[in-house]
This record gives structure tokens, C-alpha cells and sequence, in this order.
């Protein structure tokens, strides 16, 4: 039975991830137009909130994909520093920028859905502030890694860098929760009650399958996209090593 | 097209903004993916000419 650590090996990786991408790239375009498109043009508008419900489509994944994929980068950042396969740190390297976009992303919908909503584009409210940390984090992240030569000290650094803004991961997630104030609404698609049926507590069928649809849809275009990118940065790395090499000669 | 009433421009400029920089994020990584295999498939050549 194969390992999960015969992936660690860049070339298995690589063949693998290879066999994979189109459909899970294919997969990710088709679920995502589809979610866009069936709560952009086939959803009604909200009684309160009217048609800005339907930028809920876009924020909702975007932020869920924001803190996922810290936390793919803090999986793959702890492999990293127990194990140490380079794919792990490379492919921790590959998620950073599409982690920043996806947090952009929801804090962009969410300033132009809140001005008409709350009367503002921002407020220092506990969800709203560690989102914006968040995305902070994501940026040293990146410029940690562009700024040191060795690989290996920067994977290094950079996964010290994962752990400790892991605690602003878990922030824009839980924050609603642990400071029951401020203007964002807790959370509300995935809650307890509404998943076990509650009706109270349930998003309407009407929002909620495109929705989760368009969830999905960004889920796997990040994975495309991980696998993709965490194919460039091992031969970017191969690269260097050849070139490396050739200057020693 | 849905009738989006007075939000339209919120409406508009979500998506406008949001697929934009998901379109820039897709093009940029099969942009380098490209550019870096090339690169790599010359320098082994390379170093295979060089033994």
C-alpha cells in the first residue's frame, strides 16, 4: 500500500499532480460558473439586503478559502518542520499568494457590501480587523520568502511566520464568536442548527445550494492552483540548484 | 440580466473586482509555470551537454 510520503518525492509529485490538474482544474471552472452564474442571474433578492445578497456568492467562498488556506500552510509548514520534505514547504510557498487573493477578495466585497448595508465601508470590528491582519500576514509571508536566498532558512522562518499568524487564522473564523459584538453577523451558513434542519436557523434552499456550489467551486480551484503553483516552485528550486552548480565549476 | 434595482453598483463591482483578481491569479501561475519549465528543460540541457 503507498505512502502519503511517496508524494514528498518532487518527481511523484509531479507526475501525480500532473494526472490530476485538468480535472481538477476542469471540475473547479464548472462548479464555479455554475454557483456564479445560478445566484447572479436564477436567485431572488433578499427582503432586506435586496440584490446585494447575491455578492454573497463571492465573499462567502473567498473568505472560507482565506483561512483555509492558512491552514493548508499550517499543515504543510508543521511538515516542513518535523519531517522536513522540501515539497511541503514549497507547496506551503505556492498557497501564500493564493491565500492573499482570496482574503483581498473578501475584504473588497465585503467594504462594497457593507457601505449600503451598515452605512460604511469599514468599522474595527473583531472579524473585520483580524481578516485585515490576516491578510497582512499573508503579505510578510510572501516577502519573507522573496527575501532569503537559502531555501531551507526561509522555509524555516517562514513556517515559525505560519504558526504564530495560524492564531489570526483562527481569529477570522471564531472572532464573531469569542467578541459577541460588532457590525458582521456571526456565522450563519454553517451553523449548528441550521445544518441539523432547524428552519430558524437555515439559510434558504434558494441561496444556499448555489452557494455551496460556488463553495465547492473555490475549493478546488484552489487546489488547482496549489498543485500548479507547487509544480513551478519545485523546479524553480531545481533550477537554482542546477544553476548553483554551474557557477562552482 | 437580473434587475439589481439601486445596488447595481455594488452588485456589479463585486463580481467586477473579485473575477478580475481571480483571472489575474490564474493567468499569472500558468504564466510562470510556463516560463519556469522552459527555463528549466534549457538549463538541464545544458548541464547534460556539459556531462
Amino acid at each position: 500500500m503507498s505512502s502519503i510520503w511517496e508524494y514528498a518525492n518532487p518527481k511523484k509529485f509531479i507526475a501525480t499532480t500532473n494526472r490530476l490538474l485538468p480535472w481538477v482544474a476542469g471540475l473547479a471552472l464548472v462548479l464555479t460558473t455554475v454557483g456564479l452564474v445560478w445566484g447572479f442571474f436564477l436567485t431572488p433578492d433578499d427582503f432586506r439586503q435586496g440584490s446585494t445578497v447575491k455578492i454573497i456568492y463571492i465573499h462567502v467562498p473567498s473568505a472560507m478559502m482565506a483561512i483555509n488556506a492558512w491552514a493548508m500552510m499550517l499543515v504543510t509548514s508543521l511538515i516542513w518542520i518535523v519531517r522536513r520534505h522540501h515539497v511541503s514547504a514549497l507547496a506551503a510557498r505556492a498557497a501564500a499568494p493564493i491565500g492573499a487573493v482570496m482574503t483581498l477578495i473578501a475584504l473588497a466585497t465585503g467594504a462594497i457590501w457593507g457601505q449600503p448595508m451598515w452605512g460604511t465601508w469599514w468599522e474595527w470590528d473583531p472579524r473585520l480587523t483580524s481578516f485585515l491582519i490576516l491578510f497582512l500576514f499573508y503579505l510578510g509571508y510572501m516577502a519573507l520568502w522573496a527575501a532569503i536566498e537559502n531555501d531551507d532558512t526561509a522555509a524555516d522562518l517562514t513556517a515559525i511566520l505560519c504558526l504564530v499568524g495560524s492564531v489570526f487564522a483562527i481569529l477570522s473564523r471564531y472572532a464573531v464568536n469569542f467578541w459577541n459584538q460588532g457590525l458582521h453577523q456571526g456565522a450563519s451558513v454553517l451553523r449548528a442548527g441550521a445544518l441539523a434542519g432547524d428552519t430558524e436557523e437555515r439559510v434558504s434552499n434558494v441561496f444556499a445550494t448555489p452557494l455551496f456550489i460556488s463553495m465547492a467551486g473555490f475549493l478546488l480551484l484552489f487546489v488547482a492552483l496549489v498543485f500548479l503553483r507547487t509544480q513551478t516552485e519545485i523546479r524553480a528550486r531545481r533550477m537554482r540548484a542546477l544553476l548553483a552548480r554551474e557557477r562552482m565549476i | 440580466m437580473p434587475d439589481l434595482g439601486k445596488y447595481a453598483v455594488e452588485v456589479l463591482s463585486s463580481y467586477g473586482v473579485s473575477l478580475g483578481l481571480l483571472a489575474v491569479l490564474v493567468i499569472a501561475s500558468v504564466l510562470r509555470a510556463r516560463k519556469v519549465k522552459a527555463q528549466l528543460d534549457e538549463v538541464e540541457a545544458r548541464s547534460k551537454q556539459d556531462g
